[in-house]
């Protein structure tokens, strides 16, 4: 049999199957792959054509690396980049640090009852999006309106206009993201302390160890290979950030950009606000690309350690 | 991540007894004053995760003019259901939303589990021949994305979905992580030996898929179907990129375009709304926050039953393949 007879045998045989992913493949192609296809816009000077997607593609002119060199020669490129750098080590390891501290006091609570209720009001932020969170902060924040201004006028202190003042904003974006996400991180290392085999505690307390020794001693280094594996695959998704948090809390104030601008709102502004296609393509498939290396390389890191627990 | 089984011999009771005679430290819990402040540390977490809720609630309760005066308070000088009235006069743009999100949120839900369902068996069936070339498909674009912009211009350009609902449910319809977590559902919920011994009775795929797998699989489908639930409700992101047309305006994004005052709802309620009697000062900050009481309420009510499948789900997803 030929190859071509044997690949249509094949496709016949298996017309079951391929009938099945048939509407998932499409859907890949035309949302996934073919933007995929469309990074090539930040080597080109993009034109709409009316012939259509292909045609406007096709019909633009190559740049090269114009885009990109016009990126890189703006403070912005060096202002996003840090920022989302930043901000995502710093949101690494404080929610490492407060997720795994509210697993271990949870696990450790005796009235269940009471453990469930901590959980369930720690988990609501997760469910909220960041449109409503951003009118919970803006009742915090208002500048004549909200509640810290209110209590710093009852200090007859002057009210401040944090709209306006971007020093205080990596405090508040930091402790944003981690009352939203915190009760949702925790699960994950909850789920693996609850698993902890109770002989270990037994044996530790036969040893005359305390409360804080044990964890030291028996609970922490049980789920270091899920902190560390975890904490890696973070880290492969550095160079992302949630557009939602970076927009919507800090309700697109300008005086903010230089501590809330990140790649993601970076490439929606220059999109949706300048127009500037050949950039904002450029800095979004500079994020794809840096962002596609990191994953390989924590990936391949994670392989080393557990094999098990690698995403490929 | 098994958890261990209680079962004690007569021996280890003995053990037990001995240990608990002695001077030691109960491996359940903290002790006496360390437990109450691990209690106090969590309880005031938990409830600063409430608390906005609640203020926004308050606020959404108090009357204009002591907004106005004071601020929001949290106690208000003067409570008035005023916004909530002035939202029902304006409710059409409102029930509006309320329709276009709950219809998105549904259909989106459906369509989705459906595609990843199907595409996931296929991709679990040994029998499948190209299920590595596919999954791998799908994998990759967890790797690699195609970026904001060329996304933008194949939606509005090659697809011409602008100011279409299928811009609301198609950008979340499938996702490469859930793909793989129905798969390895599939290969774990659903043993080969019954989907064998099916085939042996003369089953076609279609109906082993349909009256056998499904059944098994509905706490993988289940879980999916919340997490997309929870994504198409709190979709804002692609009514921002996608729509402009009022009738198509979802919740998030209605309450996006009100944030700053509410001429959004005003103007639009006022195209169909004969009804003039309107108040003459609009409650602005208080309807405000009236709208995403409105707008969360669902989630909050039915958020316990939520939680309960989601942390399932989320546990045994988690563990990976």
């Amino acid at each position: 049999m030929s190859r071509v007879n044997r690949f249509v045998k094949n496709v016949y045989d298996n017309r079951i199957w391929l009938l099945m992913i048939l509407p998932g493949f499409i859907w890949l192609i035309v949302m996934k792959y073919i933007p995929m296809f469309g990074q090539i816009i930040a080597f080109k000077n993009f034109r709409f054509h009316p012939d259509g997607f292909f045609a406007s593609v096709f019909h633009s002119e190559w740049v090269g690396f114009e885009n990109f060199k016009f990126l890189f020669s703006t403070n912005d490129a060096f202002v996003i980049t840090r920022n989302t750098l930043l901000y995502n080590i710093l949101f690494i390891i404080v929610g490492l640090i407060l997720s795994v501290a509210v697993a271990i006091i949870l696990s450790e609570i005796t009235k269940q009852k009471l453990a469930k209720i901590y959980q369930t009001g720690m988990l609501f932020p997760h469910f909220l999006s960041w449109v409503v969170v951003s009118y919970f902060v803006f009742a915090f924040l208002s500048v004549d309106k909200g509640l810290f201004n209110s209590v710093l006028g009852f200090f007859n202190i002057e009210p401040v206009s944090w709209y306006n003042e971007p020093q205080y904003w990596p405090y508040f974006i930091t402790v944003i993201s981690q009352w939203k996400g915190v009760g949702f991180s925790s699960i994950v290392y909850l789920a693996a302390i609850v698993g902890i085999d109770r002989t270990h505690y037994e044996a530790a307390m036969i040893d005359g160890a305390n409360k804080w020794q044990q964890i030291r001693h028996v609970t922490i280094p049980m789920i270091m290979p899920l902190i560390v594996i975890l904490t890696i695959l973070n880290i492969g998704s550095i160079f992302s950030a949630d557009f939602g948090l970076f927009y919507q809390i800090p309700r697109d104030s300008g005086p903010l950009y230089s501590v809330t601008n990140v790649i993601d709102t970076y490439v929606y502004r220059g999109l949706m606000t300048m127009g500037d296609i050949g950039m904002s393509t450029a800095a979004g498939l500079y994020q794809a690309t840096v962002g596609f290396i990191l994953i390989l390389i924590t990936n391949y890191i994670v392989r080393k350690i557990d094999e098990d627990n690698a995403l490929f | 991540m098994e958890t261990s089984t209680n079962v004690t011999t007569s021996y280890q009771k003995e053990a037990d007894k001995k240990l608990t005679k002695k001077k030691t430290y109960n491996p359940y819990g903290f002790s006496g004053k360390t437990s109450i402040f691990m209690h106090l540390l969590l309880g005031t977490f938990a409830f600063l995760c409430i608390f906005p809720f609640l203020y926004v609630i308050i606020i959404s309760l108090s009357n204009e003019q002591s907004l106005a005066e004071n601020g929001y308070q949290l106690i208000p000088e003067q409570w008035s259901f005023e916004a909530y009235k002035y939202l029902w006069e304006m409710k059409a743009q409102v029930v509006r939303a309320y329709g276009v999100t709950i219809l998105v949120t549904v259909l989106g839900t459906f369509i989705s589990v459906t595609v990843i369902a199907l595409y996931a068996y296929a991709i679990s069936r040994k029998q499948f021949i190209f299920r590595k070339q596919f999954t791998f498909i799908a994998f990759f674009t967890m790797l690699f994305s195609g970026g904001m912009v060329p996304f933008y211009i194949v939606m509005t350009q090659f697809l011409d979905l602008k100011n279409s609902m299928w811009a609301l449910i198609l950008p979340m319809a499938v996702n490469a992580f859930y793909i793989i977590i129905m798969r390895t559902f599939f290969l774990r919920s659903v043993p080969e030996a019954i989907l064998e011994s099916a085939r042996i009775d003369g089953a076609g795929e279609w109906r082993i898929f349909l009256t056998i797998v499904l059944p098994l699989s509905v706490p993988g489908i289940a879980t999916i179907a919340l997490f997309n639930t929870l994504a198409y409700w709190n979709d804002w992101f692609n009514a921002l990129l996608f729509i402009d047309d009022p009738n198509l305006i979802p919740l998030q994004s209605l309450l996006m375009r009100i944030e700053n005052n509410m001429d959004f709802i005003k103007q639009n309620a006022m195209l169909s709304n004969q009804n003039s009697s309107i108040l003459e000062s609009i409650p602005q900050d208080s309807a405000r926050m009236a709208m995403v009481v409105i707008a969360t309420l669902p989630i909050a009510l039915s958020y316990p039953f939520f939680q309960k499948y989601f942390i399932k789900g989320l546990t045994i997803g988690g563990v990976k393949d």
